[in-house]
């Protein structure tokens, strides 16, 4: 209950906000910090949960971008049946490719999602209609009614999506999948002899974790009014939605919502400020520093600071 | 789509070539991962480092495979004190490194990579050489003078790595804590110094790849991107560990790119490495070589 109040009340401030900041730059850079919130979101499901590295965010998201861009293109379709299309077509992507991968562990299945990353990234390039290497130029409807401009409806679709893809994530950890996955990841044989379809719950939890991340790629060609293969599948995406588990803590739905708050925010001021490099730097130094020093995150330091007895 | 006898004679001879260097930078992964199990993910960024200190060097008139020599030592120990550190952050704790140590080497990669950037800019670099420009002709074919002496060193680095590994007393040390290390603990070594040594070596043999990958073409930082899919896919199509599995595999790697990029073009080469990675992972995980 006090979850769905908090969410709820979160949800609101977005709107409100959406009502009345008039600068449309808090938008863009917000659309970006709740789009991470959804990537590190759906990370976590897969990689927090089950402890699987999943390196392939890229490719979800850029399928789900990609699906979007060309069901608008074919049809016009609007908005809302495009996200439903890329979470679809991301979810299927990531039960294909679970049943082809899943069976690998630790580093093998790492890299095959690195792997499943450059193919699509190929694949698109290579695909004309939707525009090849060159990108492919959108034009931006009409918002709908009560927004003012586009940027601040994307706004705020994002922020339903985030406080979405939390509840889903809460709903995963706290029920019977959510101990099936902490069982594969303490050891998967175990777990196997328990009687945990472990392999059923993996390709859930990929499935999953993929549509998620492809319905916080499909309003991205509306957000640039533009798609083009290499910045859509960049690794970048791949390092925010891994470092933010990492950083925020990854046995808690917050840890990630924690984690990619404090880190997209760092790394669009590090922009602004500094460089786009700089911003890359900010979050290798930030990754490997709090894998070594402080492994269970900011809900971990937080947890020992509460209770120092137990340390 | 062009398809005729001349052809793919010409790239297979390029892939020979190319697949010599491929085994060549993905030697040291074999040793580092293949052997050691570290899930050492910036393999090729530390290699692309090598290839910016060799053209550091060669501002300094040094020949870039001089430079490459020269670098291992400082490479070596580079090796050491990152085994070291990772041993000390998450091999000592034991469990749950998986998750954690992918993460770090991945961090690192990405210090690397960015670190390369803000010194040098994204602009693409190249080092001179006598062979560098020059090409050689082989009836129809024309081969570029560098890619034969890429392939030449990678050939020498190679052997001499095996022969390193099989006859001398640290080299089959390498080789006994990879299979049962425990048994190597009873026998009185210390695991530990034996893979400190053996993950320098494999980095220094970096520097020299770095070298190589100068030589063969202009060098940028974000290149360790690609040369992910490369070294692991050589690695892994291998079998852990195999060095002659490596130099089989790299071939294999190379001359299908190369028929790939003469037959395709060239949008359909990067995908070759992953692709054949994925098919060896789905169907035979052990590589070819495979222990």
């Amino acid at each position: 209950m006090k979850f769905w109040v908090s969410a709820g009340l979160v949800f609101s401030l977005a709107v409100i906000a959406a009502a009345t900041v008039k600068n449309e730059y808090y938008f863009f850079a917000g659309y970006t910090v709740l789009m991470f919130v959804v990537l590190a979101t759906a990370w976590n499901i897969l990689g927090g949960y089950a402890g699987y590295v999943n390196f392939g965010t890229p490719a979800f998201f850029g399928l789900g971008a990609y699906t979007a861009a060309v069901l608008f293109k074919a049809t016009a379709a609007p908005l809302a049946l495009q996200i439903v299309a890329a979470a679809a077509m991301s979810g299927l992507l990531g039960l294909v490719a679970g049943l082809l991968t899943l069976r690998l562990r630790g580093i093998f299945f790492a890299i095959a999602t690195i792997a499943l990353t450059v193919i699509m990234e190929t694949l698109f390039i290579n695909w004309r209609y939707a525009g090849g290497a060159t990108g492919l130029q959108l034009l931006r409807p009409a918002p709908i009614w009560p927004f003012a401009s586009y940027t601040t409806m994307l706004f705020v679709v994002m922020a339903a999506m985030a406080v979405g893809a939390v509840a889903v994530a809460r709903y995963v950890e706290t029920s019977w999948i959510g101990r099936g996955l902490r069982a594969i990841r303490d050891s998967e044989e175990a777990a196997e002899c328990s009687g945990v379809p472990t392999l059923k719950l993996k390709v859930f939890a990929c499935a999953l974790s993929g549509a998620l991340m492809g319905a916080a790629g499909a309003p991205m060609p509306m957000y640039l009014s533009f798609i083009e293969p290499a910045s859509t599948f960049n690794l970048n995406y791949a390092i925010g939605a891994l470092a933010s588990p990492m950083i925020g803590g990854m046995t808690h739905y917050m840890g990630p919502v924690i984690g990619a708050i404090l880190l997209s925010t760092l790394q669009q001021v590090v922009t602004v400020t500094i460089s786009g490099e700089m911003n890359v730097m900010v979050v290798g130094v930030l990754l490997v520093v709090f894998v070594v020093a402080a492994p269970e995150g900011i809900l971990g330091l937080f947890k020992r600071w509460k209770k120092p007895s137990s340390t | 789509m062009v398809f005729s006898f001349e052809l793919l004679q010409e790239a297979v001879l390029f892939g020979v070539l190319l697949g010599c260097f491929y085994a060549a930078v993905s030697i040291g992964l074999s040793v580092s991962f293949g052997l050691l199990d570290v899930p050492h993910v910036a393999h090729p960024a530390i290699m692309v480092f090598g290839s910016y200190c060799t053209y550091l060097l060669g501002l300094y008139g040094f020949d870039p495979i001089v430079a490459g020599i020269v670098l291992m030592p400082a490479f070596f120990l580079l090796g050491v004190g990152v085994y070291r550190f990772y041993y000390e952050a998450f091999e000592k704790r034991g469990s749950e490194a998986g998750v954690r140590g992918i993460a770090f080497f991945f961090g690192l990669a990405l210090i690397v990579e960015v670190g390369l950037i803000l010194a040098f800019g994204v602009d693409q670099r190249t080092v001179e050489a006598d062979y560098i420009g020059k090409s050689l002709s082989l009836g129809e074919m024309r081969i570029p003078l560098r890619m034969l002496v890429a392939f030449g060193v990678a050939l020498v680095l190679m052997l001499a790595l095996m022969l390193y590994l099989s006859k001398t007393f640290t080299g089959r040390a390498i080789k006994a804590v990879a299979q049962d290390e425990p048994a190597l603990r009873l026998m009185g070594a210390d695991p530990v110094r034996i893979k400190q040594w053996a993950f320098g070596i494999a980095t220094g043999v970096s520097a020299l790849a770095g070298a190589l990958l100068i030589i063969i073409g202009p060098v940028e930082p974000g290149m360790d991107r690609v040369y992910i899919g490369r070294t692991f896919a050589v690695v892994v199509l291998a079998g852990l560990g195999s060095m002659t599995g490596t130099l089989a595999a790299g071939l294999i790697l190379g001359i299908s790119e190369s028929i790939v990029l003469m037959h395709f073009g060239a949008s359909w080469a990067p995908a070759v490495a992953f692709g054949l990675l994925l098919i060896v992972l789905g169907i035979r995980p052990q590589g070819l070589f495979g222990r």
